[in-house]
């Protein structure tokens, strides 16, 4: 089952198509997603009713497209900033767990490499809540003690911020402690000889090598806050982002106006991808 | 030069323990504390079991947890089983060009928000929907078939969303599996099938273990995929945590819900490193 080992047949071509049937399965919804956002009728479903980019530029109602759609611009606008402040916390913090975990050996060290872990093992709604229920806690404990109203403590895009953070900060960990790892620290100790400070050397050595793994680790960051829902459900006030407001337009029933936004979504997350192989290579 | 590494080495301390211990520690030991007080009457509380007394004695949340738990671990299993020779054709039955494409076109859905993964499923599924139209076009049914809102309908959805979690580990460790030691098993007579028995699936478990928690993970903790799919009956847990948290405003019951859900999940993650004798630096590390 190996090139190198002859294979029946049979075998090989039930195998190949097995696999073949799999990548159509996968991407079977998301091109119903696409193809429906272009259908000239008021909902994402058959007959077909023609080609149109109405849920795309569409001003009148009732095919009001995306570009006219302010709620959702505005969502969109909100996911984007969530995503860019989630980004470059937890690219920062993650940076500073890497050179910690790499560069020290310290009592406690293995129990704080677990602890660090353990966020990708708890449920995203469970990290929700008791975000919820810890900050409201000491936002009332502040209105009782100091009569302070303390309004970023309660469900907003501060705890959606910081929800997310608490999790995807241990992405950008492991994703930045990889590279670090293969870091040759000799090319550092060299450049201490040459008479830079330690900091010199991190910054003008150690630095510009993490740089693809930090961009990397940002990228991925934005993309999981954007798409993030569980954990964001919990912990979203008045401003909703994306994810979010079209849930909530779902439940009430789906127009192809959803689909044109899954498939700016799909596109400008590839984007992103591809971007970021581009980058990874030149490197 | 040593009192500097000391400050260095504080300075990368600060940010992980404010992090560990404002985000992660003491919410989770707040919530535990709230799922133990009961109230008595307005404003007052006193410490008692009596919310985790309710999920243990009320039928209906008891079958929803239970339910809930069966399912991710079927999800996961299916998963699995679908995924396996995908992985083991992308790591070892394709060569080059070929094989990065494969990889790549693994992962696009991954880029892609869980909503609009969930979307696709609804609009091939429904009655309206385009396998429902299929079918009647093709002759096979002579009236709409409603797909959508049952058992089936979430565990598609649910091996959906969670398929590349599994792939990308199983492809990772069939990967690292030398070719050689393969065609060694096939020179000492090993059959193809007790050859993936006995060297294959070995050395894969691994990428089977990450990839198992990760996908029971997300399956356990999934809100969208069962409220989209299964609609207003699908009971699924994370439902009732939401409806308790925010509809009925019973944040006491809601953490003892969410309580419990941890630590099912924390007791299967914990029993499946126990029965593969990984720990969870190996396979999340």
């Amino acid at each position: 089952m190996i090139p190198t080992i002859p294979t029946p047949r049979a075998l090989t071509v039930i195998w190949t198509s097995y696999v073949a049937l799999f990548f159509v399965y996968l991407t079977l919804p998301l091109a119903v997603v696409a193809v429906f956002a272009f259908n000239d009728s008021q909902f994402p479903s058959l007959p077909w009713k023609g080609f149109t980019l109405d849920w795309f530029f569409g001003s009148t109602a009732p095919k009001i497209g995306v570009f006219h759609e302010r709620a959702i611009l505005g969502a969109i606008g909100t996911s984007a900033l969530v995503g860019a402040c989630v980004a470059i916390l937890s690219v920062a913090v993650g940076t500073s767990n890497a050179f910690l975990f790499n560069r020290y050996k310290f009592r406690g060290r293995g129990l704080l490499y677990v602890l660090m872990l353990l966020p990708l093992v708890v449920p995203g709604i469970v990290l929700g809540i008791s975000i919820l229920v810890f900050s409201s806690n000491v936002a009332n404990v502040m209105w009782d003690t100091a009569k302070v109203d303390a309004e970023f403590l309660r469900p907003g895009l501060v705890l959606v911020v910081l929800g997310q953070f608490s999790f995807i900060t241990t992405i950008a960990t492991l994703v930045i402690s990889a590279r670090l790892q293969k870091f040759d620290t000799t090319l550092e100790e060299a450049a201490l000889n040459l008479g830079a400070s330690r900091l010199t050397a991190v910054r003008t050595i150690t630095v510009p090598f993490l740089m693809p793994a930090i961009v990397g680790a940002g990228v991925v960051a934005f993309l999981m806050s954007f798409e993030n829902f569980n954990t964001t459900l919990m912990l979203v006030g008045s401003d909703a982002p994306l994810t979010i407001a079209m849930f909530d337009r779902l439940k009430e029933g789906s127009t192809p106006l959803l689909n044109a936004v899954s498939l700016l979504l799909m596109l400008g997350s590839s984007l992103l991808a591809l971007i970021l192989i581009a980058f990874q290579k030149r490197s | 030069m040593a009192a500097s590494a000391r400050l260095g080495f504080i300075l990368l301390l600060m940010p992980l323990l404010l992090w560990l211990t404002l985000l992660i520690i003491i919410p989770h030991v707040d919530m535990l504390m709230l799922s133990l007080r009961e109230r008595i009457g307005v404003g007052e509380y006193q410490t008692s079991i009596a919310n985790y007394a309710t999920v243990l004695t009320e039928p209906l949340y008891m079958r929803t947890f239970m339910r809930t738990a069966v399912m991710s671990i079927i999800a996961t299993l299916i998963t699995l089983l679908i995924a396996f020779p995908v992985s083991y054709y992308i790591a070892k039955m394709v060569r080059g060009r070929a094989r990065s494409v494969l990889f790549l076109l693994c992962l696009i859905p991954f880029w892609v928000s869980e909503l609009v993964r969930t979307f696709g499923w609804m609009i091939l599924l429904r009655e309206t929907g385009v396998i429902s139209q299929f079918l009647q076009w093709s002759g096979a049914v002579s009236g709409p078939v409603e797909m959508l809102y049952n058992d089936a309908a979430i565990m598609t959805g649910l091996v959906y969303t969670s398929m590349l979690f599994m792939v990308v580990p199983l492809v990772t460790t069939l990967d690292s599996l030398d070719d050689a030691v393969i065609e060694a098993g096939y020179d000492l007579g090993g059959s193809g099938w007790s050859v993936m028995r006995e060297i294959v699936i070995p050395h894969a478990v691994p990428g089977i273990v990450s990839g198992c928690i990760v996908v029971f993970m997300l399956s356990l903790g999934n809100y969208l995929t069962p409220t989209m799919l299964g609609g207003k009956d699908s009971l699924w847990f994370t439902e009732m945590i939401y409806s308790q948290f925010i509809v009925r405003f019973n944040w006491e019951l809601g953490a003892a819900f969410g309580f419990m859900l941890l630590f099912l999940s924390s007791f299967i993650i914990w029993a499946m490193l126990r029965l593969t004798g990984q720990t969870l630096e190996r396979t999340m590390g």
